[in-house]
C-alpha cells in the first residue's frame, strides 16, 4: 500500500518538473521576444517578474483564498462534529490539524489552501454541512487534506501564476507589434517577428492547457489518496452524487479560485466531448464516482 | 590510468548510493517513531480521563466496584506498558473495560443524566477513535519501513547497520470481527 507520503514525494518532483516546464516556457517566450525587439531587457524582466509573482503567491496563497471565497473560522463548539472529523482524519493522515472555516452559502463545496501543512486550512461550505452525512463528509474532508499532504496547493499557486505570466507577456508582444516600434525590414526580423507572433498566440493556450491538466490529474490523485485515508471510498463517491445533482453555483465563486474546489464551484453544464474536456478545471464527477466505486482497497 | 578513474567513479557512485539509502532507512525509522508518540499523546488523554470517570460513576453505581475495579486496573496496567505488543494487549483490555463500564451505565438512568457523564463519555469515545486513527498512521509507517528492510538489496545495508523491523499495533480479535446485534 502507497502511503501519502509517497504521493507527496511524487508531486514535489512533478512540481518540480513542471516549475522548470514554466520557466522555459516564460524563458524562451522573453528570448523571442527580446530578439525580435533586439533588447535583452525584456528577457531578464521577465524572470524576474516570474520570480517575484511565484514567491508571492506561493506565500499568500491561503490569506487570499479565504478572503475570495468569504470564509469565516469556525468555532470547535459551534462545528464539534467537522473539528473531530478534521481531527481524527489529520492523525491518520500524519498531518497537523489545518484551521478551520466555513463558508456561506446552500451548495455542497469544501477546498483546501495553505503553502504548506503547517499553514494550511480548509474551508467547507455551510451547505456541505448541511446536505452531506458523517461518511460523506468524512470523504470530502479526507480529500481536502489529501491535497494538503500531496502538496497540491503549492504547485497548483504555482501553475495558475505561471500560466498567468504567460498570458500577460504574449499580450504585450501582440500589442507591440501592432503598434509598431523598432524597424524590422530586413528578412530574418521578418521571420523571427512570424515565429514571435504565432507563439504569442499559441504558447499561453498550452500553457492553460498544461495547467487544466495539471488540475485535473490531481483531482484524480486525491481522490485516491482520500480514499486511503478514510477506506471507505463509498464516502466520497455518494458525496459526489449528491453534488453531481445539485445546481445552485457559489455566490462567491472566481475563475481564480474555481480550481481549488472539490468539484467546480459555477456549475456550468458539463458537455463530454473532448475538446471541452481540454478546458475543464476538474474531470467530470461521473468519472470521478466510476473511478472511486471501482477502487480496492 | 584509465582504469583507475573508471574504479573511482565507480566507487564515489557506489558511496553515494549507499549514502542515499542509509538516509531512506533513517527517515523510515524516524517517521515509525514520530507516530508512535502521536499514538502516545492519545493514550495520556485516555489515562487522564478515566479518574474523573471512576469519580463520577462511583457516586451513584458504588456497588458495582467489580467493574470498576477491572478499569482502574487495566489502566495502571497500560500505564506501565513497555513494548509496541504489551501496549496493544494492555490497551485492549481498557477498551474492553470501559465497554463493559457504559455497557452498565445503561442500568443506571440518574447517571446517564449526569452532565458531565455524558461529556466523559463523549470525550473517551473520541480519544479512542483518535487512538484508531493514530495507529493506522503507525501501523502504515511500520510497514514502509519493514518493507524496506526486507527489499533486496536495501536489506544488505540495513542488517550491517543494525535497523530492525518494527512492531505493528495490533487490534484485539474481537475489534476485527462485526459487531453482533441481538434483540
Amino acid at each position: 500500500m502507497a502511503n501519502l507520503y509517497s504521493h507527496k514525494d511524487s508531486n514535489i518532483r512533478k512540481t518540480w518538473l513542471l516549475m522548470t516546464m514554466f520557466f522555459v516556457m516564460v524563458i524562451l517566450l522573453g528570448w523571442l521576444f527580446s530578439s525580435v525587439w533586439q533588447s535583452p531587457e525584456i528577457l531578464y524582466f521577465a524572470v524576474g517578474l516570474s520570480f517575484v509573482m511565484n514567491f508571492f503567491a506561493y506565500w499568500y496563497s491561503d490569506k487570499v483564498a479565504l478572503a475570495m471565497s468569504g470564509a469565516k473560522p469556525a468555532s470547535r463548539s459551534s462545528h464539534l462534529e467537522l473539528f473531530r472529523i478534521i481531527e481524527n482524519l489529520s492523525i491518520t493522515a500524519g498531518l497537523p490539524v489545518p484551521r478551520i472555516y466555513v463558508i456561506p452559502g446552500q451548495q455542497i463545496n469544501a477546498f483546501a489552501t495553505g503553502r504548506n501543512p503547517k499553514h494550511a486550512a480548509v474551508a467547507v461550505t455551510e451547505g456541505a454541512l448541511a446536505k452531506l452525512n458523517k461518511n460523506e463528509l468524512e470523504g470530502v474532508m479526507a480529500h481536502e487534506l489529501s491535497h494538503i499532504g500531496n502538496r497540491d496547493i503549492l504547485i497548483s499557486s504555482v501553475v495558475v501564476v505561471l500560466s498567468g505570466l504567460i498570458a500577460i507577456l504574449a499580450d504585450w508582444f501582440l500589442r507591440m507589434s501592432f503598434f509598431g516600434g523598432r524597424d524590422n525590414d530586413n528578412r530574418g526580423g521578418a521571420i523571427l517577428l512570424v515565429v514571435g507572433l504565432a507563439a504569442a498566440i499559441l504558447v499561453p493556450i498550452a500553457a492553460t492547457m498544461v495547467r487544466l491538466a495539471v488540475s485535473r490529474k490531481r483531482e484524480f490523485l486525491a481522490d485516491a489518496s482520500g480514499a486511503l485515508l478514510t477506506r471507505y471510498p463509498e464516502g466520497l463517491a455518494s458525496a459526489l452524487e449528491k453534488i453531481g445533482r445539485e445546481d445552485t453555483p457559489l455566490r462567491h465563486a472566481h475563475n481564480a479560485t474555481a480550481h481549488m474546489y472539490i468539484s467546480n464551484p459555477f456549475k456550468g453544464k458539463e458537455s463530454q466531448n473532448w475538446f471541452t474536456r481540454l478546458f475543464l478545471t476538474h474531470p467530470p464527477v461521473q468519472d470521478r464516482i466510476k473511478i472511486l466505486r471501482n477502487m480496492n482497497i | 590510468m584509465n582504469t583507475l578513474y573508471i574504479v573511482l567513479a565507480v566507487a564515489v557512485v557506489f558511496v553515494l548510493w549507499l549514502v542515499g539509502v542509509f538516509n531512506l532507512l533513517v527517515r523510515s525509522r524516524n517517521r515509525v517513531k514520530e507516530s508512535w508518540s502521536d499514538i502516545d499523546v492519545q493514550l495520556k488523554r485516555r489515562y487522564d480521563l478515566i479518574p474523573n470517570l471512576i469519580e463520577t460513576v462511583k457516586g451513584y453505581a458504588e456497588h458495582e466496584r467489580a467493574t470498576l475495579d477491572a478499569v482502574i486496573q487495566a489502566r495502571s496496567k497500560a500505564m506501565g506498558a513497555q513494548t509496541v505488543g504489551e501496549h496493544a494487549q494492555a490497551e485492549n483490555m481498557l477498551s474492553g473495560a470501559l465497554k463493559s463500564l457504559f455497557a452498565l451505565s445503561e442500568n443506571y438512568p440518574q447517571l446517564r443524566a449526569v452532565e458531565s457523564f455524558t461529556k466523559l463519555q463523549d470525550e473517551l469515545s473520541d480519544t479512542e477513535n483518535k487512538i484508531q486513527a493514530a495507529r493506522r498512521f503507525y501501523n502504515t509507517n511500520v510497514l514502509e519501513l519493514n518493507t524496506k528492510i526486507e527489499q533486496f538489496p536495501t536489506n544488505l545495508i540495513a542488517s550491517s547497520f543494525g535497523f530492525k523491523k518494527e512492531e505493528f499495533f495490533q487490534t484485539a480479535e474481537g475489534e476485527r470481527e462485526p459487531v453482533k446485534v441481538s434483540f
